[in-house]
């Protein structure tokens, strides 16, 4: 499986990311720059964290009219898995791929810090690795992960199973602790916390690379059936 | 602004104006002599902050001269944006600490920010990937409305532009006294990885060259940064807030990569950071460092306000922008790849051979000065000095011996004090992790950070504790060296060489300049038996404000080498029935500790704390042999608040575990003195012969425990026995209380 992580101007968990899946999934991966005009020979979309564009106006809301991004939605309404994390996350909200917005951590700090996390469905593409329920340890780094939706929308998220990822311990003021999301179709994930930070031992916890190893295994289910 | 507003040679001189811009009489005088003639407006600019002590080190020179510099493993000691060691493998560390005290004493976030990002590129400008931060922060006491302040907004600062440049900030101290309560310490210090064939030199080399100018356009903002960095505060401080610098991570991390993208094109020849002084410095210390003149051509400078004079653009400290050299003829190649990351590269000038700095503007030759005039030939001053009388008194007085009648309470008292007290509300603003690399996150002696695609990892500290420098400059100053190295020890690091911070008051009074040589004695000696040499660092001279100095803060920042990660050690506490060995004797010294300033209402006074550095060498080798031995599971180096508030460090991570130790002797000083070259090691029993045979002097006290209490026993009572989890509270809840 190819992955391709998207490097905008202010990225700084790309490289991150890259060894994630480069080192510790061991599947292909290759940098691709903000201004790509095509995404067609990658099999996953890998938004990373930073301050693209600097985060200024808002977190998210310049990088959203990169040249890559029609790409990325090209790739999300193909089917492809599109993960965005952090910043990645509140990119995929500024370009309506996920629904709902950011807003400033409740205690208007940066947060950084491990925190637990529950798998609140693990009947995904990205979370089917993970038992029902599993509670995982995930660093947390970001000053606007405070996510809010109205209550229609918090619904629908809730009935079609769209929460993925709830935290135990709520550090940033998140509706419903809400630290991930899912598109309906279940191809487009968001979430705050960093699983690309959890893929060893060495680093604290390698709870994160089952959820990169949830994406592997569907990819090449779904390769053997079509092929 | 128009340029006829600027006051002509002869006002200058007549109305003595360069004394505003911080030069004296006899320096003026001493311009005049080397120019032969009378300098102009921008000439005296130029001057003023090249030969101000932030720049030219005019009056910590000769104490500086003393430092070891040399090692088998540095590369490039002080002279350069940062020091550069040997780690193996055609690989470096290279680290600088810089200060940012005035800056952050007024505008707080700013002041701290632009700190860090001026640290940053003195790592980059030499070729390197900086790989994390550290700090070390001063301020006053929390109980004050003003300190609070301050401290969020360094704080802020400092995660504002670290986080988002992407850098982990992994490590740092901050110590809480009065003497800094209108002088905050703001001090940065930047690691960063390199390969030998990569290592860069700021230097003008080739006739004909062409001189270009990287990144942020030049603006208003900084004029005469330098100069004001080397005035003490007053309540017209406040005023100068023009002078701090406004920061721009987003640009910074743009440069960052073009720089290092730069760094693989070889038609760079030199490259320097825009830092102090900004144009001027970089281009007059590249031309001198080569044997080179340049000439610049002010016009094309970069500018983000209209009319700016050449004084502004020259003196301007606007951030994120570098200087460099490049092969004429090959402009194209640095424009097209700096283009890729949205910056600009305007060729401004060229290097020449008559060693003079020419400058031009609007067709006319607006300053011509000789380099090393400005670069060199600052003058040296040897100040005098004086033993104060503070000293003397402290000297004449009888050993300090406190009366602690309930030792429990006092534990829990000490762990509520904000220099002893939990962190947390401060790094876990900081992004420490981004990179992925960091495996001691903040909050054990010393951060570690793995080197990716080695079996190595570096360990980092920042040290020094103020108080045992006031009451003994000399003896502190070693101190400060030995605890550093304790710290990186005990991380299973061999210490590599420092980078020091000096600061203090003003060296104009006898009084402060004696501190800064006896100061820079100790640490001297100290870097000199533990082999780790000075490869690099900063002076901040006149922290004063109403005359007050702070207490002499000379910062350590120092890194080692951790060959196997598989040594790497933290401070806290593993599994339950492991041994609890002592390493060092307690003796009965109480001045300057914890202990003193919370019996004695926040002063100190006394003899400090003693130190033997043949003792401290001996038994840091023999730990870290312990350490690779495979023999230690933890270890922790006894500092402020002694062995108590140490033994507690140990198990207040969460990890459920108690610790049971008995103490024979004076329990005040057993529990509470700082009595230094002192450890506390954890030791699994299958280990226990292994271990005592390394470390033999090591003292069985006690044992980690399961049932999550700590308890010293004294003379067969329990002295002190506390659930770890009310102590964690008290430890953990005093910082964010004081905020409230």
């Amino acid at each position: 499986m190819k992955f391709a992580v998207i490097v905008f101007p202010g990225s700084n968990c790309d490289v991150d990311m890259y060894h994630a899946i480069k080192d510790e999934l061991g599947e292909e991966v290759e940098y691709v720059w903000h201004d790509a005009k095509s995404l067609d020979e990658y099999d996953g979309i890998l938004l990373p964290g930073g301050f693209s564009y600097g985060d200024y106006l808002r977190s998210g809301a310049i990088a959203r009219f990169s040249n890559v991004m029609d790409e990325v939605k090209k790739a999300a309404a193909a089917g492809k898995p599109v993960l965005g994390v952090c910043n990645g996350f509140q990119i995929l909200l500024e370009a309506g791929l996920l629904p709902g917005a950011m807003r400033r951590n409740e205690n208007l700090k940066f947060i950084c810090k491990t925190v637990n996390l529950k798998v609140a469905n693990n009947e995904t593409m990205f979370t089917n690795a993970y038992g029902k329920d599993e509670i995982i340890a995930i660093p947390v780094a970001h000053g606007e992960g405070n996510y809010y939706c109205d209550e229609q929308m918090l619904q629908q998220l809730v009935e079609n199973n769209q929460i993925l990822f709830q935290y135990e311990d709520n550090p940033n003021g998140s509706l419903q602790n809400i630290a991930g999301i899912s598109n309906e179709a279940g191809n487009v994930l968001g979430m705050m916390p960093h699983p690309e930070r959890a893929v060893s031992d060495i680093l604290g916890s390698a709870d994160g690379l089952k959820l990169f190893q949830s994406i592997v295994k569907q990819w090449r289910e779904q390769n053997v059936v079509t092929s | 602004m128009s340029l006829l507003l600027e006051p002509n040679v002869e006002q200058i001189k007549e109305q003595k104006l360069y004394r505003d811009m911080g030069l004296t009489d006899e320096e003026f005088a001493n311009v005049e002599q080397l120019l032969g003639r009378t300098p102009n407006y921008t000439e005296t600019g130029l001057f003023s902050v090249m030969w101000s002590e932030h720049c030219s080190y005019k009056n910590s020179k000769p104490v500086l001269k003393k430092f070891p510099v040399t090692g088998e493993k540095v590369l490039q000691g002080p002279g350069e944006g940062a020091g550069i060691v040997d780690i193996g493998d055609n690989q470096a560390v290279v680290f600088k600490i810089e200060s940012h005290n005035h800056p952050s004493a007024i505008e707080p976030y700013q002041g701290a920010a632009t700190g860090v990002g001026g640290i940053i590129r003195d790592v980059f400008s030499m070729g390197a990937r900086p790989i994390a931060l550290l700090n070390s922060l001063r301020f006053g006491e929390l109980t004050s409305p003003k300190v609070r302040h301050l401290f969020e907004e360094v704080v802020a600062g400092i995660a504002g532009y670290g986080n988002c440049v992407g850098i982990p900030t992994v490590g740092g101290e901050i110590q809480f006294e009065d003497s800094y309560e209108g002088n905050p310490l703001v001090n940065a210090m930047c690691v960063g990885l390199i390969n030998h064939e990569d290592i860069q030199k700021g230097q003008a080399k080739g006739v004909g060259n062409t001189v270009m100018y990287v990144g942020a356009k030049t603006g208003r903002d900084g004029i005469h940064g330098a100069t004001f960095a080397s005035e003490e505060l007053s309540d017209q401080s406040d005023e100068k807030r023009p002078a701090v610098q406004v920061g721009d991570p987003f640009m910074e991390k743009l440069l960052l990569e073009a720089c290092l993208e730069l760094i693989k094109c070889d038609a760079l020849v030199g490259i320097q950071d825009m830092g102090a002084a900004g144009l001027t410095s970089s281009s007059a210390e590249m031309a001198s460092k080569a044997g080179s003149g340049i000439e610049m051509n002010l016009d094309l400078v970069p500018q983000r306000e209209t009319g700016m004079t050449p004084y502004e653009m020259m003196l301007s400290e606007s951030q994120e922008r570098m200087l460099i050299v490049v092969e004429k003829g090959r402009e194209q190649e640095i424009v097209d790849i700096v283009e890729r990351y949205g910056l600009e590269a305007v060729s401004v000038g060229h290097v020449t051979d008559d060693k003079r700095l020419r400058l031009t503007h609007k067709g006319e030759v607006v300053a011509d000065v000789p380099v090393d005039a400005l670069a060199e030939d600052a003058p040296v001053y040897h100040k005098p000095s004086a033993e104060p009388a503070y000293y003397r008194e402290f000297q004449a007085q009888p050993a300090y011996a406190p009366t602690v009648d309930n030792h429990s309470d006092m534990l829990v008292k000490l762990l509520q004090q904000p220099t002893i007290a939990n962190k947390e509300w401060v790094y876990n603003q900081y992004d420490y992790q981004v990179r992925t690399n960091t495996v001691v996150s903040p909050g054990s002696d010393a951060a570690v950070v793995r080197v990716r695609d080695t079996n190595k990892a570096l360990a980092m500290t920042t040290d020094c504790n103020s108080r045992y420098l006031y009451l003994d400059p000399e003896v502190g100053g070693r101190i400060a060296v030995a605890e550093a190295a304790r710290n990186l020890v005990c991380s299973g690091a061999q210490p590599l060489a420092i980078t020091d911070c000096l600061n203090f008051g003003n060296p104009e009074k006898p009084e402060i300049f004696w501190q800064i040589e006896k100061a820079t004695d100790g640490m001297s000696d100290a870097c000199r038996q533990l082999s780790t040499p000075v490869i690099g660092g900063n002076v901040s001279l006149y922290n004063e404000t109403k005359g007050e100095a702070i207490y002499p803060t000379p910062v350590i920042g120092m890194v080692g080498l951790i060959d196997d990660v598989k040594h790497i050690t933290t401070q806290y506490a593993k599994q339950a029935e492991d041994l609890i060995y002592v390493i060092g004797e307690a003796k009965a010294e109480f001045a300057g500790t914890e202990l003193q300033k919370v019996i004695e209402s926040g002063k100190v006074f006394g003899q400090s704390p003693a130190l033997d550095l043949s003792v401290e060498k001996a038994r840091q080798d023999q730990l870290l042999q312990a350490i690779r031995q495979g023999t230690v599971q933890s270890a922790h180096d006894i500092a402020e608040g002694g062995f108590a508030v140490a033994l507690a460090e140990k198990v207040m991570n969460g990890s459920g575990l108690g610790v049971e130790v008995t103490v024979n002797g004076d329990l005040t000083a057993e529990l509470f003195s700082e009595t230094q070259s002192r450890f506390i090691v954890t030791v699994a029993p299958q280990n226990q012969q292994a271990f005592e045979s390394i470390v033999a002097d090591a003292k069985l006290v006690g044992r980690v425990t399961e049932n999550g209490e700590l308890t010293i026993k004294h003379e067969g009572n329990a002295v002190v026995q506390q659930f770890v989890q009310d102590l964690t509270k008290a430890w953990k809840g005093a910082i964010p209380c004081l905020l409230k």
